[in-house]
């Protein structure tokens, strides 16, 4: 066979766990060559074999037609193989060329670096690349996709055949997306195989050629691309029919519990106005940028606002810090779970009674029973897979770590709940999982602010969906109504729905 | 009913499972990593010199890191938080040299001592402002009142010692209670407080958190900077409390007292196991660091190795402690 590179049964297990039982994975040049499977399913550490930073306990790799082993980062890259990682691994002071050849700078005889020659083979890279971009420009001022370039670019230098994308598009708007996908297109042509790893499954169909199933650390299966759909595709990583993707069940929906006026600040919102009903799941959609997390931001008190006017229950409130929301009824769920949501040193237990450790004070003094026993009680309820509640919480999954920040905002018995982001980078059976909460949240009563990027979780979750553009809401709709058609029109400013 | 029996089984096995995979997983091996040495080192010592195994040198060795220890407790909190204080040397010198004025001035054994620790609880406070409402860096803010509070200990004192406290004062620092001296009853004193806030009070969690990830904690709704700004002052506290004692052992009150003992302080904090990335540490931990750092001291001295050597010595086992702990983050 043709394969540029085979991996053959690859074994991999770490204290307690078999991370990797007999795995294949073939490419072939020129390809791209989807990896899918959900969080745990031991697609990164397959790529961490592959490039070194783990050794694997058995199996073989053969990259051309040679059977190799790769010991370390170093020699995968010696070997052609590159990987770009989700957080992007360049030096934000330095300059594009200096990325690029870092560690490497090409020198002139009597030992300096010869600038001319690595700005020039810069160049000559990003040309290829289609990039219009200085070689001198530091990478800190170059948004998140041109860094992504600015990798792939270095990927390249190393003259790599094989690269691979973790999950690259999670940061991107739409039109870096296509940007993104457009290069690819030309390095498989130049005969450059990429694997790709991705949750969105939309875009497997889209752009790969080939796809490796893996589930809970053992090979399922390759297929070409064009033989299976999306359903298909979930059926095989999850291993069972998730019986719907988006299981939206309706809550009564009552009273206006926040109502925003006119809330502005300077150059990041303009008069947003707009009301969050009882038992009611409201939509925030919109592209990368609209304002919409500044706009969480604002409601939770962590950025000040220059006018406007919120009001609880019909009573204005005047909210100058996230205490003060708390104190309100409203809980924030952040777009980086890991940054901002929790402290990843602490446990389950102290990160979920963090807002509310004033409910656990006997006289001065923690009440840790207490709080083990409610937050065992909440783990219950939202269903944390955690061996006990005192596991610090950097060991958990994704999906795992964004329950137990929903279950501190239970536990800090707040009525309003903004997700922003909730399912990103997160697999899909967790996915329906946190679908599955936010059905619950409203059937008790609460009240949701979903922001996603997603069109499909804000049409499938949503009963009724704002749009925001440039700081501004430029579209309502009901459920029934909205399409993604409609939204997009709204999002990129071509269409104004407001009542 | 049953069901609540169940549960309860369950927090019980939990809580042994935890309890034994904390001893396996190494999170108290890094503990028993320093019992273990101090024992090694109590050992060898014991065979080298005939004096050390005597139940007066080890009372001597508690004396002698009396100071150290207090300071250390101060600063494990601040350090927690990522964070550190520079200034607990000179704000221990400003304090006893404030207690030593009102003495002169007027006698009040009472409210000498009692200003003296406002004296030092208001450098920790000014520590706190600085650092969150001017956004300084802990390490400057500190640095600063390093100067600013030896400055001051100096202009009041014109530079001579303030000698010839009165016995209520020395009492704190040369009497004995139930033959231990009052200085290491301070420090098991001080040890529990610290101890307890850490692990049983709200200032101690939020600490742990803010160190762990300030932003976070903030976006769960904690005043993190008036918390800071408490955990400054419990040091500048410390600090003040360290100042009296040391006057009080000495029978004066310098100007120059505790220079360069910050840096002694942050060492028994870190061979202790805390973290200077914030977020890791405890009392227990600091307070062997400091009784380490003092049998380690002693030892040289029975092996009449010269104070010099000594200094070289300490540096080598602040460097060993903190690559062991690395290796085995390393390892995990």
């Amino acid at each position: 066979m043709d394969y540029i590179l085979e991996m053959r049964n690859i074994s991999k297990e770490f204290p307690g766990v078999k991370a990797l039982n007999k795995v294949n994975l073939n490419i072939k040049p020129g390809e791209i060559h989807v990896l899918v499977g959900e969080n745990g399913a031991g697609k990164s550490t397959l790529m961490k074999i592959l490039t070194g930073v783990y050794s694997k306990d058995e199996g073989e790799i053969i990259l051309k037609g040679k059977k190799i082993d790769i010991k370390s980062p170093k020699e995968a890259q010696i070997a052609g193989i590159s990987i770009i990682y989700q957080e992007l691994n360049l030096v934000p002071q330095l300059s594009i060329a200096e990325n690029i050849f870092l560690g490497r700078e090409p020198l002139k005889k009597n030992g300096l670096i010869d600038w001319e020659d690595m700005y020039r083979k810069t160049n000559e890279l990003l040309k290829r690349l289609d990039l219009n971009l200085e070689p001198r420009i530091k990478v800190k001022k170059l948004g998140i996709a041109q860094q992504q370039m600015v990798e792939i670019a270095k990927a390249l230098s190393f003259k790599s055949d094989i690269i691979i994308m973790d999950e690259p598009t999670s940061a991107l708007t739409e039109k870096e997306i296509e940007q993104l996908f457009k290069v690819m297109k030309q390095l498989k042509s130049s005969g450059v195989a990429i694997i790709y790893i991705s949750h969105r499954l939309e875009e497997i169909k889209k752009i790969g050629d080939r796809l490796t199933v893996l589930r809970d650390g053992t090979y399922i299966g390759t297929y070409a691309v064009d033989s299976v759909d999306i359903d298909k595709i979930i059926q095989l990583m999850v291993g069972r029919r998730l019986e719907e993707k988006f299981p939206k069940e309706f809550a009564a929906i009552s009273n206006n519990v926040l109502e925003v006026k006119n809330l502005n600040r300077k150059n990041v919102l303009k008069n947003i106005s707009f009301v969050l009903k009882k038992g009611e799941v409201l939509g925030l959609a919109g592209l990368m940028g609209a304002g919409r997390t500044e706009l969480a931001r604002a409601i939770f008190g962590v950025d000040p606002i220059d006018g406007g006017e919120i009001y609880i229950n019909g009573i204005k409130v005047n909210i100058k810090s996230p205490s003060e929301a708390i104190k309100n009824g409203i809980g924030l769920l952040p777009e980086d779970r890991k940054m901002q949501g929790l402290v990843q040193a602490l446990s389950v237990t102290h990160n979920v009674t963090l807002p509310s450790l004033n409910n656990f004070i006997k006289k001065i003094f923690l009440n840790k029973k207490k709080e083990n026993d409610i937050t065992y009680a909440y783990v219950e309820k939202v269903n944390i897979k955690t061996p006990s509640t005192s596991k610090k919480v950097r060991f958990l999954s994704g999906g795992n770590q964004q329950k137990v920040v929903l279950a501190k905002w239970l536990c800090a018995n707040v009525d309003i709940l903004i997700f922003d982001e909730p399912t990103r980078g997160i697999d899909v059976g967790a996915k329906v999982e946190i679908y599955k909460l936010i059905n619950n949240l409203v059937k008790e009563g609460k009240s949701v602010l979903l922001i996603s990027s997603e069109l499909p979780e804000i049409l499938g979750m949503c009963d009724r969906i704002l749009v925001m553009h440039e700081g501004e809401i430029t579209g309502e709709f009901l459920r029934q109504d909205a399409t993604q058609e409609k939204i997009l029109a709204c999002a990129t400013g071509r269409l104004k729905n407001v009542g | 009913m049953s069901d609540k029996i169940q549960k309860q089984v369950m927090a019980k096995e939990q809580k042994t499972s935890v309890g034994i995979m904390k001893f396996i997983t190494g999170e108290y091996l890094q503990k028993f990593g320093i019992v273990l040495a101090l024992l090694i080192m109590c050992i060898a010592l014991s065979i080298m010199s005939p004096y050390f195994l005597k139940v007066s040198n080890f009372v001597n060795i508690l004396l002698q890191s009396s100071i150290n220890a207090i300071l250390a407790f101060g600063l494990t909190f601040v350090i927690i938080t990522g964070g550190i204080d520079l200034s607990v040397g000179s704000v221990l010198a400003l304090a006893g040299v404030v207690m030593g004025v009102v003495l002169q001035n007027q006698g009040n054994v009472v409210i000498a001592i009692f200003l003296g620790l406002i004296v030092g609880a208001l450098c920790g406070f000014s520590n706190g402002v600085l650092i969150t409402k001017l956004n300084l860096p802990p390490f400057i803010a500190t640095l600063g009142m390093m100067s600013i509070a030896r400055g001051l200990a100096l202009v009041i004192t014109k530079g001579y010692p303030i000698s010839g406290l009165p016995p209520a004062v020395r009492f704190l620092g040369a009497d004995k209670l139930a033959g231990i001296p009052v200085p290491v009853l301070l420090v098991i004193i001080l040890f529990v407080i610290s101890h307890i806030i850490l692990s049983n009070t709200k200032i101690g969690r939020y600490d742990y958190a803010i160190g762990g990830n300030e932003e976070a904690t903030k976006l769960s709704g904690v005043n993190v900077d008036k918390y800071k700004i408490i955990i400054y002052t419990i040091s500048g506290l410390f600090a003040g409390i360290a100042g009296i004692v040391l006057a009080a052992r000495v029978n004066s009150a310098l100007a120059i007292a505790g220079m360069g003992y910050e840096l002694d302080a942050i060492a028994a904090s870190v061979i202790g196991g805390v973290s200077l990335m914030g977020g890791e540490g405890s009392a227990s931990g600091t307070l062997l660091g400091a009784v380490v750092m003092g049998v380690l001291r002693n030892g040289l001295n029975l092996l009449n190795v010269s104070t010099f050597w000594q200094q070289v010595v300490i540096g080598v086992v602040v460097i060993a402690a903190v690559s062991l702990d690395q290796l085995q983050k390393k390892r995990r």
